[in-house]
């Protein structure tokens, strides 16, 4: 199994998909880099030359933020956000949605699983 | 969709007035309504009482904010969340 880029291994999938196991890297900038570096579409991850491999590395390292790098930016923009003490900021803190979006029912995704009615009835059960 | 580029940052005329004037030098804050302000790089240093409905709230403005709108600073909602439901919680875990 070829090595891009540090610890990501993808494996016997096409190029195209298996590039988008590194963070950062999707459908899009898979198909870009695969085609940028010359390899044929339709071609399995391992059985991708050592060239072919070396290539697809430089052009990422080149030209994408990756992994940890694209992580830590992340992380630094909400961490700017919640320092300046700004409406956005506060709601990260929170684990709310940031971008108005209504909270009375759904914003699933940030709060979590679900609590409030279901927890009563399964106190009742444990009594 | 954001604003266009052409137009340039939004502030408003008065409180550019008031900063002319030098208004909230000597530490004093600058009152305003003016929340879709943009805060601009002149802006830094300065302390603003931002208005969110009902008091004002001071924002002292740091190199960070730059680009950000002052009612992002002066939350107008009072976040509500029911009491007890963490202590409950905690309590049945034990």
């Amino acid at each position: 199994m070829p090595r891009i880029v540090g610890v990501d291994i993808p494996n016997n999938k096409l190029v195209e998909i298996s590039l988008t196991y590194i963070y950062g890297i999707g459908r899009t900038r898979a198909l870009k880099i695969a085609r940028e570096a010359g390899v044929k579409p339709g071609v399995r991850a391992k059985d991708l030359t050592e060239e072919e491999v070396g290539k697809i590395t430089s052009i990422i390292q080149k030209s994408h933020q990756v992994e940890g790098d694209l992580r830590r930016e992340r992380a630094q923009n909400i961490k700017r956000l919640m320092d300046i003490g700004s409406y956005r900021g506060l709601r990260h803190r929170r684990g709310l949605p940031v971008r108005g979006q209504r909270t009375h029912t759904n914003a699933r995704t940030r709060k979590g699983p679900g609590r409030g009615v279901v927890g009563a009835k399964r106190k009742r059960k444990a009594q | 969709m954001s604003r266009s580029v052409k137009k340039g940052p939004y502030v408003h005329p008065s409180l550019l007035r008031k900063i002319a004037k030098n208004q909230g030098v000597g530490g004093k804050a600058i009152k305003t309504w003016a929340r879709r302000s943009v805060i601009m790089p002149e802006f830094v240093g300065l302390t603003f009482a931002v208005h969110n409905g009902k008091r004002f709230l001071p924002v002292y403005v740091t190199e960070n904010m730059v680009g950000h709108k002052l009612g992002e600073f002066a939350p107008t909602r009072t976040f509500r969340k029911h009491s007890g439901i963490k202590a409950r919680a905690a309590i049945q875990k034990k």
